[in-house]
């Protein structure tokens, strides 16, 4: 790779050619401030926060979109850096709902880090400032446009990463504003709910739909049997929270913390995993040999599930009819968990911990509830557990492991790896392979739907069988599969897909990383590993070999796809119009 | 709703789809296509942009982005009787100001708006040419000049 030397503030650097002004100086430890600036998904140099001096230029240059020439002499503090860079934070402040204290990123938050940072404590353009409606008709995205502070990178992450748009920048100069077309609210968009522009935000602007009150409601409702089931990403990611570092698995620590909470049971939505693989698995054979309509595309993605709903319902019937783990689970606990127990299903109350906003929406579709009483009660993300948490005023951190609740606690390293892109392919591919050949699946780490290229795709060959395997996740690349699917350039047997870039791990309900600590960590890599590891430290990995799941099926369901599983563990799809 | 706007307008619809044919493979083609749209349609509802946005293959939010950016794009219909106002040099010297002023009190809307009920926008125009007449306004084809702004509710009674 070639090499660039420059200097930054008098500090020899030496970084690979392409590099921003802004990357040389972190290498040379140099932190220079950004706000509109994140990494690989919104470089547009709209803020003007990163400014820097360059000897010889005329005016201060964007570092963040700078790249480094040889012999450049950049400067970083100077009067006119100091004094444009507070200007522009001072302008943005002006016009800002600054009520830290009732925000939900109140110490989470690049604006409030930035103005400690720049030691503004007086703002010397006092705007007037309308007083704008905040948009909560979504059940999964709220949108608070007095904390806007137009940086835009809501909109590259819908736009672009996710191929979806439903939120863009409107009229112009003071009028401004980053919204839905027409006035619309982001719950009557083709909006997907995935959550990534909240991820994206740097600010309280875009928050999820917050329900912890009903769970608290719920754990005090002595009428109620209150179950919670945890995801298997939330594991690898609610230690942020408690600012241990990304990729520290806790599982153990998040199973006393719910006990602590007071949930009656602790159980593992992994076990649903285990349970979709045996139905999804069934259902792919099934397809295969009884000439049903293929591919087959996995259906655990809510997100990607509405997508497909709005943008391809000529697919719907690719769908696999699956429920989603924690629907599955809702639907378990609703009927098999009620008789077993003794209690009426209407007392069953089921919260879902999921690292999504889209099981927001899903957990309320009319068709998922087949006891007759919604499936799932209430979904929480990965940060309003956090939240219950603190304040409980449990002490996470130093909590001693604890364990599921048996049976519906039980998994497989083939449920914890459904939480990241290509999971649920491999976990498929190790039982569908032992169903097919009858004989053990020699390595069972299908590599080749590891990783993060955006569209993965390997061949299976399983006796005189081929299995044509695609894996995508994000949505435009999912857009950019199905189109190829639809023009008949690529045949597949089986899709996944993930709504979310890097699947569940990455999902719009996880712990937000700031824009700075992007610069240097993966964090879909950090956790993918922990969810990795989790599965080849787990004694069985392979779903069908679950002893829980066999259990179930027993006692229960008589074997997979059976009529009481499609029953119970199936569902249905609806088209959705976009815009008219 | 919706689909009758489309069913209603099914012509519109062709001629629209003829003029994206003919943009679509020129560079930066959504500035002419929604020019023409808007002389198509008059106004831009939200049905236009949905098409225009499916038939170029961008979000509706880039169309609605550039609609909403430039004052000649308009998101409603325009009224039945269209007021312009000049506000050109002699009229504006004259106290066309006024005039709009009180035709804003009137009809209890803001410049470029349009009545809850439909019959009239109220627009601001350049010079009309009729500067012999200063304070000039129009309404639709009807010019009417020399305005005291006292004269104006009895000119809007006429149409009402
Ligand atoms: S968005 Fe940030 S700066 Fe604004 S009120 Fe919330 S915490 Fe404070
Ligand atoms: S939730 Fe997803 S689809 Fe909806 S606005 Fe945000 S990024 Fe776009
Ligand atoms: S909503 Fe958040 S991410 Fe989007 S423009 Fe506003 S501040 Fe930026
Ligand atoms: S312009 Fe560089 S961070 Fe915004």
């Amino acid at each position: 790779m070639e090499m660039v030397k420059l200097t930054i503030d008098g500090v020899k650097v030496e970084v690979p050619q392409g590099s921003t002004v802004l990357e040389a100086a972190r290498a040379a430890n140099i932190d220079i401030p950004t706000l509109c600036y994140l990494k690989g998904i919104n470089e547009v140099g709209a803020c003007r926060m990163c400014l820097v001096e360059v000897k010889g230029a005329r005016t201060l240059q964007a570092s963040c979109v700078l790249p480094v020439t040889d012999g450049m002499e950049v400067m970083t503090t100077t009067p006119a850096v100091r004094e444009a860079r507070r200007v522009n934070l001072e302008l943005i402040l002006s016009n800002h709902d600054r009520k830290c204290l009732t925000c939900v990123r109140n110490q989470n938050c690049e604006l409030q880090d930035l103005a400690d940072r720049l030691g503004v404590h007086d703002i010397r353009f006092e705007g007037e400032m309308s007083k704008k409606t905040i948009d909560s008709l979504s059940p999964s995205i709220v949108r608070d446009p007095n904390k806007c502070i137009l940086c835009r990178r809501c909109i590259s992450v819908c736009r672009n990463i996710q191929g979806i748009g439903v939120i863009g920048a409107t009229e112009r100069g003071f009028e401004t504003s980053v919204e839905p077309v027409f006035n619309l609210s982001i719950g009557e968009v083709p909006c997907i709910n995935c959550g990534q522009c909240i991820e994206a935000c740097p600010v309280g602007a875009l928050r999820e739909k917050d329900d912890t009150e009903k769970v608290w409601d719920a754990l005090y409702d002595e009428d109620l049997h209150v179950v919670v089931q945890t995801a298997p990403a939330v594991r690898v990611a609610l230690g942020e929270e408690f600012g241990m570092p990304i990729g520290t698995n806790v599982k153990g620590k998040m199973v006393a913390a719910l006990r602590r909470l007071g949930f009656d049971k602790v159980f593992d939505t992994d076990f649903a995993a285990d349970l979709t693989i045996m139905e999804e698995g069934t259902e792919l054979l099934n397809r295969l040999n009884n000439g049903g309509k293929l591919p087959l595309i996995t259906s655990c993605s809510p997100g990607w599930i509405k997508y497909c709903e709005h943008n391809y319902p000529e697919f719907l019937d690719n769908l696999s009819t699956c429920k989603s783990p924690h629907e599955m689970m809702g639907a378990v606990l609703k009927t098999y968990y009620a008789e077993k127990e003794g209690i009426d299903p209407s007392k069953v109350f089921v919260v879902s911990i999921m690292p999504c906003t889209a099981k927001k929406f899903e957990a309320a579709r009319p068709e998922l509830s087949t006891s007759g009483y919604p499936d799932v009660d209430v979904v929480l993300t990965t940060r309003e557990l956090g939240r219950m948490i603190k304040e409980a005023g449990i002490d996470f951190v130093n909590l001693a492991d604890e364990e599921f609740d048996p049976t519906l606690g039980d998994s497989t390293g083939a449920g914890v790896i459904f939480g990241t892109t290509g999971g649920v392919m491999e976990a498929a591919l190790r039982t569908v392979a032992e169903l097919v050949t009858g004989e053990p699946m020699k390595d069972i780490e299908v590599t080749a739907v590891r990783g993060l290229d955006g569209v993965k795709e390997t061949n299976i060959t399983l006796g005189d069988m081929i299995i044509k395997a695609a894996v995508a996740h994000g949505t435009a690349n999912a857009k950019a599969l199905i189109e190829q699917v639809k023009s008949g350039e690529k045949e597949y047997h089986f899709i996944e897909v993930m709504g979310c870039p890097g699947g569940c791990i990455t999902g719009g309900g996880q712990p937000i990383v700031d824009a700075k600590t992007k610069l240097d960590h993966d964090v879909w890599a950090l956790r993918a590993q922990a969810i990795y590891e989790e599965d080849r430290n787990l004694p069985i990995r392979k779903s069908h070999e679950n002893p829980s799941v066999k259990k179930v099926y027993d006692e229960y369901f008589g074997e997979p796809n059976s009529k009481k599983a499609h029953e119970i563990l199936h569902t249905h799809y609806v088209e959705r119009k976009k815009y008219v | 709703m919706s689909v009758s706007f489309i069913e209603r307008n099914k012509e519109k619809f062709e001629a629209l789809q003829k003029v994206i044919d003919k943009n679509k493979s020129e560079p930066g083609p959504l500035m002419p296509v929604l020019q023409e749209a808007q002389e198509i349609f008059g106004y831009l509802p939200i049905e236009v942009q949905d098409f225009i946005a499916e038939e170029l293959d961008i979000p509706i939010t880039d169309v609605y982005g550039v609609a909403t950016f430039y004052s000649q794009f308009s998101l409603k219909p325009k009224g039945k009787y269209r007021i312009g106002v000049c506000l050109g040099t002699a009229c504006y010297v004259k106290g066309a100001q006024k005039v709009l002023d009180e035709l804003s009190k009137v009809l209890n809307i803001d410049v470029g708006a349009t009545t809850e009920d439909g019959t009239f926008t109220l627009e601001a125009t350049r010079c009309l040419g009729a500067c012999g007449l200063a304070p000039v306004i129009m309404i639709n084809d009807d010019v009417y000049g020399r305005l005291e702004p006292d004269d104006i509710p009895e000119i809007i009674a006429k149409y009402k």
